[in-house]
């Protein structure tokens, strides 16, 4: 056996030899970048709910290349899924809400111009979205309509050449800064059904109220949308696609992300814990030397680890051109649920000092609530498993 | 105008540095190595000169095979072209025999306007190379900047002491070496990591350069590590008890070890 370095306990089962040098080098610059710039700061903006220079910040991630990175042309990036995963991670190990502002400016409001806008859509907004002068939202969930968006009530009614949008939206994360949305409305049966629009928040009629009281992605803009008679001229409609594929397409590109990126919450918390438990005496020795303690660690390490090797595998699919969106729901349903349990189980090894913000489980664990539900809840993934085993469809 | 930046590859200080128990030279092998962080700021500066004007930026960097990761670094933040000399015959070299292979690969890229360099490895911190190297290649040496401009003929530099800050003007072509507190080095960009792939890398040996291996290693190293020995564990500290008197016990404490 050749000599080899020491193992790193954090990637027990060696998973960074499956990356190229190029991979790990994407990694290490958005981990530089974000140890730097806000790793040090995210406590703070999750406490006070407001992370400063939102906007400066945006145009860093931009500058990086992170802002609609898996994007081919108009300034975008046009790296791998993997790669992107690995980004997500990244980000979500620092902060979910911060992952969330670029999951939802590349994945969703991004992926949905360069997929079904027109070309005027594309060339007007993707570059501007990938440096991150302008910041793009995305509207699918309404008050009242979360799980089964095909009962939204914003309608889009045509009058003249033009559009008509009434409605609301709700829980659309970066929608206060927004410069654009991204609405899905019904536009009736002799229109096709459910409609993308892109509407510049300046349209008049638009608003979007901030959601305050959040205890979950406080270093995230969280926002409702009001459609108040915003008029659109003819052209501001996705030409083609109708119908719930139009969303679910960009909601699976999302879910892909989570799928990475809940992971990083994983780690850091796990890796807090195991540090924590070999400072920390109780007893007389450290808390890493009792055996309770080490089965908890042993425990979420295997959990990572399997979480991580199901995370790349999709990736490497997603790249091959092969992911299939029940794939997807696996991965999100397998890591979400991992993550958030080894975030709990991390916070017992803390103690007391496990629900402090001075250290990063219970901002993980709080924002990690918000990932369980969004892009899909663990029922509706669950659900979706439950058909693809049975072919029988038990959410309708 | 042409710059060329000379880049050390270093142990990273993260993680635990060691020598090698055959030579007593530092082991570039067993630990993981990066791009010196003293010298990103002296590549940001190459690139900000050459991105307000025209003209290209070379990184040259003397060291072993895994020398190419710094190498690879400052191609990703944006340098165009890269110089690796790699030698068997180079290992243990000191910084007199350093700036001589340096100097030499310097001449054979062409002649550059301006030479940077960072202020110190953040391994040997020795700040020797660059006056070494500007002697060797004939040029003023203007080190430790914290501030630099480059006007037609001649660059500005500002270097701050504890004294007094000097502005210090030399001709092009000069060498400088640059300060920690000249910029704020750029992350590479995922755009600059992927056209890192594609930029050229040229490898020389000693005989590319005309040296012979005998001025170079560890046999002609003109200072040798003779022994090292690892670093004490930390004692455990003193700790006084207040008994009333803790403010009188702990400034006997300062008095003794002449703190105050």
């Amino acid at each position: 056996m050749t000599p080899q370095s020491p193992l790193d306990p954090m990637d027990l089962a060696g998973i960074d030899d499956l990356l190229s040098d190029e991979e790990k080098a994407i990694r290490g610059t958005v981990r530089a970048f974000l140890d730097k710039r806000v790793e040090p700061f995210v406590a703070d903006w999750f406490e006070r709910g407001e992370i400063d220079d939102i906007r400066g910040l945006t145009k860093e991630l931009g500058a990086l290349g992170l802002l609609g990175m898996h994007l081919e042309g108009y300034g975008c990036a046009g790296m791998s899924a993997v790669d992107y995963g690995l980004a997500c991670l990244e980000l979500e190990a620092t902060d979910s809400g911060v992952r969330s502002l670029v999951s939802v400016q590349g994945s969703l409001a991004m992926f949905a111009i360069h997929r079904w806008g027109t070309e005027e859509h594309r060339g007007r907004w993707l570059p501007s979205m990938a440096t991150g002068e302008a910041i793009g939202c995305f509207g699918l969930t309404e008050p009242d309509h979360g799980s089964d968006p095909a009962s939204m009530r914003t309608r889009a009614r045509r009058v003249g050449d033009d559009w008509v949008l009434d409605g609301a939206k709700m829980w659309i994360t970066n929608g206060s800064i927004a410069d654009v949305a991204v609405v899905w409305a019904n536009a009736g049966e002799e229109h096709g059904g459910i409609r993308g629009f892109v509407v510049p928040t300046d349209s008049p009629g638009f608003s979007a109220p901030e959601i305050k009281h959040k205890l979950s992605l406080r270093a995230s803009v969280t926002s409702e949308l009001v459609l108040d008679g915003v008029r659109l001229p003819g052209d501001a409609v996705f030409p083609e696609v109708r119908g719930l594929k139009g969303p679910l397409s960009c909601l699976s590109e999302a879910r892909y992300g989570i799928v990475w990126g809940s992971l990083g919450a994983a780690r850091s918390s796990l890796d807090t814990a195991r540090r924590y438990s070999i400072e920390r005496e109780q007893f007389g020795r450290p808390l890493a030397g009792f055996q309770l303690t080490q089965q908890k660690l042993a425990d979420m390490a295997l959990e990572l680890v399997k979480g991580q090797l199901l995370a790349l595998h999709l990736g490497r699919r997603k790249d091959a051109g092969t992911l299939r969106p029940e794939q997807v729901s696996l991965g999100k349903l397998n890591n979400i649920r991992e993550a958030i349990d080894i975030c709990r189980m991390s916070r017992t090894i803390l103690g007391a000092n496990g629900i402090s913000l001075e250290y990063p489980i219970i901002r993980h664990m709080n924002n990690l609530e918000s990932v369980l539900t969004y892009e899909g809840t663990v029922e509706m993934h669950t659900l979706v498993i439950g058909q693809a085993m049975t072919g029988q469809q038990a959410f309708r | 105008m042409n710059i060329v930046v000379c880049v050390k590859y270093v142990p990273d200080a993260q993680s635990d540095r060691t020598f090698n128990e055959s030579d007593n030279t530092t082991d570039r092998v067993g630990v993981d190595g990066l791009l010196s962080e003293l010298d990103e700021y002296a590549v940001e500066e190459a690139l900000k000169l050459v991105e307000a004007g025209e003209g290209e930026v070379t990184v040259v960097t003397v060291g072993p095979d895994q020398a190419a990761d710094a190498l690879k670094k400052a191609l990703q933040m944006g340098a165009d072209k890269a110089v690796h000399v790699k030698d068997d015959a180079i290992h243990g070299s000191d910084a007199v025999a350093t700036s001589l292979v340096l100097a030499e690969a310097i001449k054979k890229t062409g002649t550059p306007d301006l030479v940077i360099t960072g202020m110190a490895s953040t391994d040997g911190t020795m700040s020797v190379v660059p006056a070494m190297l500007a002697e060797r290649l004939g040029l003023p040496q203007v080190t430790f900047a914290s501030e630099l401009s480059v006007d037609g003929s001649t660059v500005t530099i500002r270097r701050d002491g504890d004294a007094a800050s000097e502005t210090i003007v030399a001709t092009l072509p000069a060498l400088v070496s640059v300060t920690d507190q000249i910029n704020e080095p750029r992350y590479p960009s995922f755009k600059g990591i992927m056209a890192a792939k594609k930029k050229p890398v040229e490898e020389w040996a000693l005989a590319d350069l005309g040296i012979d291996a005998s001025q170079v290693g560890l046999d002609a190293a003109w200072t040798k590590v003779e022994s090292f020995t690892k670093r004490p564990p930390r004692e455990q500290g003193q700790i006084v008890t207040d008994d009333g008197d803790g403010g009188t016990k702990l400034a006997e404490f300062l008095a003794a070890q002449k703190f105050v």
